[in-house]
């Protein structure tokens, strides 16, 4: 299975990303810089944290518009996972692929640290390796992490089982203790927490190595039967 | 050339961390009579003359400038002055 980490100026856990699929799970991965990209051949595309743009306007604005977003958009359209973590989360929300919008955590504070979520959907194909309400930990790493959306909308992300991951203990004020969600079509994740820094067992945690074991499960699944 | 102003609120009902920040600093500096603080943002465009000004600084401020989820905009157009 074939991974693009699409890298902005101002990534800054691309390479995390990259590490995770490549180098724990010895799947293959690229770097892609988000000018004069050809995603054609990817399978899944991860959006990495950081702060492209330097967070002009707002978090994920600026990214938004580029050019390579018209491609994700059609990678999207054909069904293709897409990832979308901290910074990239706020991307999907700005790019309209998720609803929403992100706030400044309600304390002000820039948090960094690890969390326990819930898994309250494990039906996706992000998180089928999981147990349903399994808590796992994932670090935190952000200064707009509170996730806003109007009643209306929260009730239709209910409806739909669109709320994927929930705080056990919220930390930045998210409506409903949200952390991740997924669009109705299941194929585009947006989360907060990082479980590209929660592979490894020897830096802290491996809870977020699921994620990533879930999307090649579900890929060779398909790709497999098709043969 | 036109220049254009664009002031953005989060919307009422919408949590102002910031606000309440500066509110609870005014509070300590001796202004109690401060109620409320929203904290926006002010940007100013110089737009070349266009028939459609008004219609394409909404459209600026629908797909940019401002996220309609969680702001409200408003902007002012007036003519350039030539410095």
């Amino acid at each position: 299975m074939k991974f693009a980490v699409i890298v902005f100026p101002g990534s800054n856990c691309d390479r995390d990303m990259y590490h995770a699929v490549k180098e724990v799970l010895n799947e293959e991965a690229d770097l892609v810089w988000y000018e004069n990209s050809n995603l054609e051949n990817y399978d899944a595309i991860l959006l990495p944290g950081g702060f492209s743009y330097g967070d002009y306007l707002r978090s994920g604005a600026v990214a938004a518009t580029s050019d390579v977003m018209k491609q994700i958009k059609e990678h999207v359209a054909k069904g293709k996972p897409v990832l979308g973590v901290c910074n990239g989360f706020q991307i999907l929300l700005e790019a309209g692929l998720l609803p929403g919008a992100m706030l400044r955590n309600k304390d002000l504070a820039f948090m960094c640290h690890q969390e326990a979520l819930r898994v309250v959907n494990n039906r996706t194909l992000f998180t089928q390796s999981y147990v349903e309400n399994e808590v796992v930990r994932f670090p935190i790493a952000h200064g707009e992490g509170n996730y806003f959306c109007d009643e209306e909308t929260l009730n239709d992300l209910k409806r739909h089982n669109q709320i994927v991951f929930t705080y056990e203990n919220n930390p930045n004020g998210s409506t409903a203790d949200i952390a991740g969600i997924i669009n109705k079509q299941g194929n585009v994740l947006g989360l907060m927490p990082h479980p590209e820094r929660a592979v490894e067992a020897i830096i802290g945690s491996d809870d977020g190595l699921n994620v990533f074991q879930s999307i090649v499960r579900n890929w060779r699944e398909s790709h497999v039967a098709n043969v | 050339m036109k220049k254009v102003t664009v002031f953005i609120t989060l919307k009422e009902g919408v949590l102002d961390p910031q606000g309440k920040a500066i509110q609870a600093s005014l509070h300590s500096l001796g202004f109690q009579e401060v109620a409320e603080a929203r904290v926006g943002k002010y940007i100013e465009l110089q737009v070349e003359d266009h028939e459609n000004v008004d219609e394409r600084v909404k459209e600026m401020c629908d797909k940019l400038l401002a996220n309609p989820v969680i702001e409200d905009y408003r902007f002012e157009v007036e003519e350039a002055v030539r410095t």
